[in-house]
This record gives structure tokens, C-alpha cells and sequence, in this order.
């Protein structure tokens, strides 16, 4: 019997991630923590400090049927061989993985798996996501996971290791936030570009504390893989999670996945599921309000994704900042930027550019690139990085390689790659990258690297003229 | 279960110490310790606190960063702006930290995750408003080589001029911090109570 979400309640409207966080607390204390239980667990190469903490500690994992394991973060995404990681350090842990997951029984997909990929694209695309549950990873963009109607977050490694060994959580109850976004989105916009408009509003760190609700008919309209793109960013604006109720687009995509109920099991999991929207009158301890018809393409001009202007604007003048405080911090942004104020956006000469990461490397972000990069050439260094060897497939299967191909771009090997460059997969000092990742911060994509986060569409735009272009002109020709 | 005796952290209650003071909002953990020293064993991160904001491309030390004046040796406490250690998750940005010295992290807000971090590690982030924070910054300015005193049992920040600011904390945190507790041996005294819940939500959910 599939229990309602709310059924332990008695006192009124809830919002989904109190419905979500009161079915998962284990012990309630009365100092104000809670040990929450967590469903699922994923791991990444980056887990190995994790697992060696376990090991000495003399613990075991308690649920390793409850754990999944990939690698991406130290993978070169161009060879599927391990032996060839030259860094021995960068070998270590993706080996690591694959013989801790030997030993303890979690569940991976491993180079040469075709499964294999970025935990946060893995995750949704094996059905392992699921709506209601609560889902941790030692990184920061589990907030993804949100996206399926789940409360998901990301963890340090010493918490990894006590999930692994409890399979919970010591939390302190977030605060809860909406953003709405109100009216139709325009056409040719993604949910990146959501996603920067909404941190240009609320600031890096406006979540803070905070599990952020996307609702609104701006956001029913997104497929997952845009809903996944922007609740991928929530950390970025400083929320602790991110999260979109489930409805029919998210019962299709979920339905027939590998780790998925199916028959009978589906039909309770749907009872439940139904019942996890936010209650009508719910409270949330803020909100916020975007008009969605008014969102245009983004590009990030500074060092934080909050540096977000759309691209028909020019870069901000630190003259005009509202305190002494962001007068200093847009000038600095600018100077590594190598920017002057004033210069429309538009007309910002592109070095290299990266499409990839588990912001914006589904199916979908690849088929957006693809229309645009089509009887185009690549007048720069262009990459397309896959979020995972199904998702490479299944672009092969529909000519989009070909495509990319013949537009002069790289066509590569699933990983996080050039998001974070631990694998060594940077850019040159100096060079300006336009990137479909999720962080613009100094030295993110390599020492002295100038990050510009935009969409998928708006980096194959970038791509084929060498400059900021604003895509929806191209989307139309 | 064996290993219940986990790792006990250094206990935490006061300090009386110097302090650096990075002064600029935003500052991510990739900038704490940038992604290319994460694969190292811990003790050869220490080296690389801040590495690209202190040190210029030749390797010597860039003037003007705070951690390269000769008063920030010894100092155990941090101070910064809005949103200290945003960005990844990385626990390395607590550990370099600590590893440095740092004990003590005052900033008018944090990354949630960094924050977190810092209790899985003995270290204590306190968040103060920010006029007390530019005020902290201003004298820290004029005397760098001011000794300021937290006490986690009183919930103080205390400077050189006596001037006292309470701060909140989770009392939850707070005695972890004291007895320098860690969660995991908290956590396996509550095991029927996992063991329980397993079972009803088993029961409720069985397709996972």
C-alpha cells in the first residue's frame, strides 16, 4: 500500500520537500536535528577518501544495494582505457572505485559500460532517481536529481562515508523557497538560461539555507533534461537543493527505466507519487517571482554565475555598482576577465568552447547544439562531451555525431572533462571559453581560463561565428 | 558493530589567536584549493591553501594577499564576506584549511556544504552580521596583529578592545564540537532506530 506523503500530518497544506523530509526522518531531536534516512546513494571517482575512511574505521557498507558507483570526474574523455591515465594520483581513483565497489558490493558502471558517465546524468538515466525518495553524492550538483520530484543533495566526503555506514544523515530542516516563473518561456530558451536569470536575481548565495521549488507554467513546459539543466544550478545560487514537483513529463520519462518499479510496483509508486506535489496554500519561507516571457539567452561576463547578463546586453560598468563592496568585486571580475564596460556582449571574441558536464550534456542539450552547428563550421576549438556512453549512442544512432563531425567539432568520450579539468582536460591561460557547464569561477577550467556559462545551443552559436551570438536568430534561419 | 570507536576529533571549546582576513564576497572552494591539488594525499595539500590567489605563476608569493603578510603566521582564524566556500563540495577546502592552522571561520554567511564540512573536522563557522564583520575587517586593518578569542561554551566572539559579539549555534553542533564527537559513533547508538524504519519504509515503498 502506497502510504500518502502527508499522511503522518495533521496540521494543514504542505510544501513537496516537507512532505519528502517528514517520510524519511529516522530520529527527530529535540535540539532541532534530525537523522534523515537516505534512498539512494551515488559515488564518483572522487569518492576514494570516503571509502578508505570506512575501511579504517573497520566498517562496513550497511546498504550497498541502496549505492551506485561511477566514474567521471578523473577519466580522460578521450580513451575508455584506464591504463592509459597518466597521473598516477588521477589512476588510483578511478581503479579505486572499481575495487571498492568489488569489495563491498555497490552497484557500478564502470569504464567500457556502455551505463557509465557523469554521476548526475547516470543517476536520472538508470531510473535510480526517483520522485520522493532523498538521494546524496559527495557533490555539489546532486542538487540535480530535484528535477524528478526528489529531495536530492550533495554531501562532504566524511558525510559519503557515514552514509555509507548508516545510510543517513544528521540534518538540520532547511528553510523552504519558490521560484516561480510566470508566463510561456520565448522561443529558443532552455532552462540554463532559466537557471542564470533566476542567480542574476537572487544572488550566488540567495538560497542559502534554502531547498528551492521551481513551479510555474514557465517551468511545466521544460522536458526533464531542461528541469534536470536548472536544478543542476541550484547550488550555484547557494540552495542547499533543488527541486520541480512530478507530473505526466516526468512519469514518461521515468517509466520503463532499468532501476524503475515496474507492473504492479509502478502502480503504487504512482499512488504515492501523485501525492507529492506542494499542498494549495502551502507556505514557503520566501519566494520569488521571474516573468518567463522576458527571459532571454545568458552569458555569464564575470567570476560567479550571479554575473549573468543576457546576451543582447553589454558588460556592466563597476562605476554604476550600488556599494564600494561591488564596485571592487566587478572590477576585479572584469580585469581577469580581461573585459572592458561597455562592450556588448555580442561582440566578445570566443577561444574555445565546451559543451558537456552534468549541467547541460543530455540527449536533448546535444540535439539543440546539433540544429545549430548543422552546415556550420567551427571557427574554434569545440568539444562535445557526452554526459554518458548511452547518451553517446543514442546521438550516433541519430546521425548527431556526423553532424558534429562535419562541423569541425570534437566528438568525445563521456566524463566531467573540462566542467572541473581534474581529469587534465583544461583550457590555456588567457583563453575564453564558452561553456555549457556550471561554474565561472577563477581558474575553474584551468589556470588564468575566462569561463562563460551559456546554453547548449548558445555554445554551438559561439562555435560557428567565434563570438556571442544570440542563438535564437540562428535557431530561426 | 565493530568500529563503533571512530575517530575522535580535537575537542573544540576556546581559542585566543590572530586572524587573516580575505576580504571579498563569493570566494568558492575552488579558490581555497583549486582542483588540481585534489588528488594528492592530504598532507601534500597543505602547501596549496589559496595557491592560485597567492602565489604568481613563478611561484613566489603575490604581495598584498593577506595569507603572505608576515602578521597572518600563526593565525587560526578566518574572516571573510558573504558566502565563504561556495561552490564544490570538496572537504579538502576544510582540511587544507585546518591543516593550516585555522580553527575559527567568521563570516557573514557560508556555503551550506562547507559549512557542514566544518563540523565533520573540528573546525567552527560563525556567522555574524555583516556590520560586525566590516567592523572586524576595519580594526584588523589598523592592528593585523590583534588577537580575538572565541568561546564556543559562551557563544562569543571577543577583540583586543573587549568589544564582545554573541554568535548562534546549533546546540546539536555545539556539543559535538566540545566533547569532539563525531557523527558516525552518535549515529550507530541509533541503529534500532534505523533498523526500524528500514522495516515500515520497506513496507510503504517496496520498489526501491
Amino acid at each position: 500500500m502506497a502510504m500518502s506523503a502527508a499522511a503522518t500530518d495533521g496540521t494543514g497544506p504542505a510544501t513537496m520537500f516537507e512532505k519528502i523530509w517528514r517520510r524519511h526522518v529516522v530520529v527527530d531531536r529535540p535540539d532541532g536535528y534530525t537523522l534523515l534516512y537516505v534512498d539512494r546513494h551515488l559515488l564518483h571517482d572522487g569518492s576514494y577518501n570516503a571509502f578508505k575512511r570506512l575501511e579504517a574505521a573497520g566498517m562496513k557498507v550497511r546498504r550497498p544495494d541502496r549505492a551506485f558507483a561511477t566514474p567521471d570526474h578523473y577519466m580522460p574523455t578521450n580513451t575508455r582505457d584506464k591504463s592509459a591515465i597518466v597521473d598516477p594520483n588521477h589512476r588510483r581513483m578511478v581503479v579505486g572505485l572499481a575495487a571498492n565497489a568489488a569489495a563491498t558490493g555497490v552497484t557500478i558502471f564502470d569504464i567500457g559500460d556502455s551505463r557509465q558517465g557523469i554521476v548526475h546524468v547516470v543517476g536520472p538515466e538508470q531510473g535510480i532517481t526517483l520522485p520522493g525518495i532523498t538521494l546524496v553524492c559527495g557533490d555539489s550538483h546532486t542538487s540535480t536529481h530535484g528535477a524528478l520530484g526528489c529531495l536530492a543533495f550533495g554531501v562532504g566526503s566524511s558525510e559519503v562515508t557515514h552514509v555509507l555506514a548508516t545510510q543517513s544523515l544528521w540534518q538540520r530542516k532547511p528553510k523552504a523557497m519558490r521560484v516561480t516563473i510566470d508566463g510561456a518561456l520565448g522561443f529558443g530558451i532552455t532552462g540554463k538560461d532559466v537557471i542564470l536569470a533566476i542567480i542574476a536575481r537572487i544572488g550566488a548565495g540567495g538560497g542559502t539555507g534554502h531547498v528551492l521549488e521551481y513551479d510555474g507554467s514557465g517551468i511545466r513546459q521544460l522536458s526533464i533534461e531542461g528541469r534536470l539543466t536548472l536544478c543542476n544550478m541550484s547550488i550555484e545560487g547557494g540552495g542547499r537543493a533543488g527541486m520541480i514537483a512530478p507530473d505526466d513529463t516526468t512519469y514518461e520519462y521515468i517509466a520503463g527505466r532499468p532501476y524503475a518499479p515496474k507492473g504492479e510496483a509502478w502502480d503504487r509508486a504512482m499512488a504515492f507519487w501523485r501525492t507529492l506535489p506542494s499542498d494549495d496554500g502551502a507556505t514557503f519561507d520566501r519566494e520569488v517571482t521571474l516573468s518567463g516571457p522576458e527571459i532571454a539567452p545568458m552569458v555569464t561576463w564575470g567570476t560567479s554565475p550571479e554575473d549573468a547578463a543576457p546576451v543582447t546586453d553589454s558588460i556592466p560598468d563597476p562605476a554604476l555598482a550600488a556599494d564600494a563592496a561591488r564596485r571592487d568585486g566587478q572590477a576585479r571580475a572584469l580585469a581577469y576577465m580581461g573585459l572592458e564596460p561597455g562592450t556588448p556582449i555580442s561582440e566578445i571574441p570566443v577561444d574555445r568552447v565546451f559543451i558537456g558536464s552534468c549541467t547541460n550534456s543530455r540527449i536533448e542539450d546535444l540535439r539543440m547544439a546539433a540544429q545549430v552547428a548543422k552546415g556550420r563550421k567551427a571557427q574554434i576549438p569545440s568539444w562535445i562531451v557526452p554526459g554518458s556512453g548511452l547518451i553517446k549512442e543514442q546521438a550516433e544512432a541519430e546521425g548527431l555525431d556526423q553532424i558534429f563531425k562535419d562541423a569541425g567539432f570534437e566528438w568525445r568520450d563521456a566524463g566531467c572533462s573540462m566542467c572541473v579539468g581534474m581529469n587534465g582536460e583544461i583550457g590555456k591561460p588567457g583563453e575564453r571559453i564558452a561553456s555549457t557547464s556550471n561554474r565561472n569561477f577563477v581558474g575553474r577550467q584551468g589556470k588564468g581560463v575566462r569561463t562563460h556559462l551559456v546554453s547548449p545551443a548558445m555554445a554551438a552559436a559561439a562555435a560557428v561565428t567565434g563570438h556571442f551570438t544570440d542563438v535564437r536568430h540562428m535557431l530561426k534561419a | 558493530m565493530s568500529g563503533s570507536e571512530t575517530t575522535k576529533l580535537i575537542p573544540f571549546d576556546r581559542l585566543t589567536a590572530t586572524a587573516v582576513a580575505i576580504d571579498r564576497p563569493n570566494v568558492d572552494t575552488d579558490q581555497i584549493i583549486p582542483a588540481r591539488y585534489l588528488a594528492l594525499p592530504r598532507e601534500e595539500q597543505v602547501s596549496h591553501l589559496f595557491h592560485d590567489l597567492r602565489y604568481r605563476d613563478d611561484g613566489a608569493p603575490r604581495e598584498g594577499f593577506p595569507l603572505n603578510e608576515p602578521t597572518a603566521a600563526g593565525a587560526q582564524i578566518l574572516i571573510a564576506e558573504r558566502n565563504f566556500a561556495c561552490g564544490s563540495s570538496r572537504e579538502h577546502a576544510v582540511t587544507v584549511l585546518v591543516d593550516n592552522g585555522f580553527r575559527v571561520f567568521i563570516a557573514p554567511s557560508f556555503g551550506d556544504i562547507f559549512n557542514n564540512n566544518c563540523f565533520q573536522n573540528g573546525a567552527l563557522p560563525i556567522r555574524l552580521p555583516e556590520e560586525r564583520i566590516r567592523e572586524m575587517l576595519d580594526h584588523l586593518a589598523r592592528r593585523p596583529d590583534a588577537r580575538i578569542t572565541v568561546d564556543l561554551d559562551a557563544q562569543t566572539v571577543t577583540g583586543p578592545d573587549n568589544w564582545t559579539q554573541s554568535f548562534e549555534i546549533d546546540s546539536f553542533r555545539k556539543q559535538c564540537l566540545l566533547t569532539g564527537s563525531d557523527d558516525i559513533s552518535l549515529t550507530l547508538r541509533h541503529e534500532p532506530d534505523i533498523a526500524a524504519y528500514e522495516r515500515r519504509a520497506e513496507a510503504h515503498a517496496d520498489w526501491l
